[in-house]
């Protein structure tokens, strides 16, 4: 059982600095095994080294991301392991 | 995009003209010119003022923080294997046993996480990477440790060599965890921790420099604290 | 509460004031915000909460939100752990008048809107409570009548969080049934459940997997990993079955 891993729910607070969508909710398709489902749905691991969302079904890498805030604040973001990310606006 | 390809990114090696530089890690305030306090709250960590073995900006933190990028690997001994391999003459590989037959040795190092604490006096064992290199006939000048679940961070061979590196399998005196990288993994304490690739399973020794995973993704490619080299262009 | 539709916006971090603190149970107290420019949240969304000190050290937590969207204050509910460096800040330090930095609402997967229907097995353990606790009462301040079923889990009688409204609630609702365990003590005459739960005790609590409930499950991770592995043993559709894991507690 590993503490560290979350829902991809957990994701939201970081991955909402640069999305301007509810990225939890938007449906994502693995590169690796072609899963579908919504990012929440997914495990991360958040800490402040980075996040990273990664695969339920396969444990594949979908999304990464790294922030600095120090000096000008950047964010590195990595979407290799994603075929697609649908955002959605909600009513 | 190829992980080569942040060779290309002009940022990679310098933060763009039409970014300004504002370095305040090692003043009192950090971040964006928040500027809100939180009346009272004093963290965990201990500011280290003057003391030299502290590099800028770190902390001091009691606990041993674990941080992960994904799953907890839980490789069986039986199938645990570390190996030496890429531009070598010939490839090497140990079994758990053969590893843990090797001659160890007890160090006590200080350790520094790029996420900004650090931890002195702490004691490991484990078989200098100089050990497991020993005879190795290579033209190869960077390495990549790469370790179960994927996970990879990339040195320059000197880096790990010249005893500053070892392949650690204890922690204070008990068998490494599993959170903390267990059954080894990489230790360089003269480097950011997250180049001591938790769960090694080998170095690939390279003629050319491949960004590891947190390399390509905005950490510094050389990760020293006393520089403070945390991201891309520090 | 209108509904409007959301213009996509990152989040952002803003300063709540807390207008009110109000203990609970010995480990628990619930924090009362009022959050200039607050647009409404869904129950179940939770908030990033961070602490900066004056040497610019940081520390940030997610904290479930426990309150109504139809409620003007957002309150957060927190257990002081104590070997934590935020909850004991926020449970002994925190009063009236002072500003807590956070974000939010974050977590649109994990919430509930009374239209989306039922029935609701809500599963909670500990503080696991309040994003449920949030549904539920949501659930009223709708005037909603989708049936629940709250599975709480609890150390103690005297450990049980927001215990008398939830008590309150049950006794005037027939379609709200809640069920407690308590794991560690029980009171005196104590008939129920006295164990973690497990595939039997969801199997006698929990809407049937026939009924196609939607489930959400908040606690810690040991709780929510058996809890979920549970439910689909027990014929559950995974797709229809949404965690919270807390995570390692160093709050």
């Amino acid at each position: 059982m590993d503490e560290q891993r979350l829902d991809g729910n957990a994701a939201g607070g970081i991955l909402g600095e640069v999305f301007a969508f509810e990225i939890t909710t938007a449906r994502v398709t693995c590169v690796n095994c072609g899963a579908t489902g919504e990012v929440g749905a997914q495990m991360a691991y958040v800490s402040e080294i980075g996040t990273v969302v990664s695969c339920a079904a396969c444990d594949n890498a979908l999304i990464r991301i790294v922030r600095q805030d120090d000096g000008p604040q950047r964010y590195w973001l990595d979407l290799k392991g994603v075929e697609y990310l649908q955002l959605r606006e909600r009513l | 995009m190829n992980v080569w390809d942040t060779h290309l990114d002009p940022d990679f090696g310098g933060v763009p003209e039409w970014m300004y530089s504002r370095r305040s890690t090692t003043t009192g305030g950090i971040g964006m010119g928040r500027g809100f306090i939180s009346r009272g709250f004093r963290g965990r960590r201990r500011r280290a003022e003057g003391d030299e073995r502290v590099p800028p900006g770190q902390y001091l933190v009691d606990g041993f923080p674990v941080l992960s990028a994904g799953p907890t690997p839980h490789t069986p001994l039986a199938e645990w294997s570390f190996a030496i391999e890429g531009e070598v003459d010939e490839p090497r590989t140990w079994s758990w046993e053969e590893f843990r037959a090797l001659p160890s040795e007890k160090f006590t190092r200080d350790i520094h996480c790029v996420t900004k604490w650090s931890k002195l006096g702490t004691t490991w064992e484990g078989v200098p990477v100089d050990l497991l290199l020993e005879g190795v006939d290579t033209t190869a000048e960077y390495v990549v440790a790469f370790s179960d679940g994927g996970y990879t961070t990339n040195l320059p061979l000197e880096e790990v060599t010249g005893s500053k590196a070892w392949i650690a399998h204890t922690y204070e005196g008990e068998p490494l965890t599993p959170e903390h990288g267990g059954p080894a993994r990489l230790l360089v304490p003269h480097l950011y921790l997250w180049k001591s690739a938790k769960w090694v399973r080998g170095l690939r020794l390279i003629t050319e420099d491949e960004p590891g995973f947190w390399e390509s993704l905005g950490y510094h490619n050389q990760g020293d604290p006393w520089r403070e080299q945390r991201y891309w262009g520090d | 509460m209108i509904r409007v539709a959301e213009a996509p916006r990152k989040l952002a971090w803003r300063i709540g004031e807390v207008v009110e603190t109000s203990p609970d149970t010995p480990r628990t107290k619930s924090l009362f915000l009022e959050v200039p420019g607050w647009e409404g949240h869904r129950a179940g969304q939770h908030v990033d909460v961070r602490l900066t000190a004056e040497d610019g050290y940081q520390a940030q937590r997610s904290y479930s939100i426990a309150s109504a969207p139809e409620d003007d204050r957002v309150e957060l509910l927190v257990e002081r752990l104590d070997d934590g460096e935020v909850s004991p800040y926020l449970t002994d330090e925190l009063r009236p008048g002072d500003g807590l930095e956070l974000r939010g609402p974050i977590g649109g997967w994990f919430a509930w809107d009374a239209n989306e229907g039922g029935p609701l097995v809500l599963v909670a353990g500990g503080s696991g409570v309040a994003p449920l606790m949030a549904m539920i009462r949501h659930r009223k301040a709708a005037g909603n009548g989708t049936p629940v079923r709250l599975l709480f889990s609890s150390r103690s009688y005297e450990d049980i969080i927001f215990r008398k409204e939830l008590e309150r609630l049950a006794a005037g609702d027939q379609t709200l049934r809640i069920t407690h365990t308590l794991t560690r003590s029980r009171p005196e005459g104590w008939t129920g459940y006295d164990r973690r739960i497990d595939e039997q005790m969801l199997g006698e609590v929990a809407f049937s997997p026939g009924e196609r409930p939607l489930v959400f499950v908040c606690g810690p991770t040991p709780l929510v990993e058996a809890v979920a592995t549970a439910l689909v043993g027990l014929g559950h559709e995974p797709t229809r079955v949404k965690t919270e894991r807390f995570g390692p507690t160093g709050g």
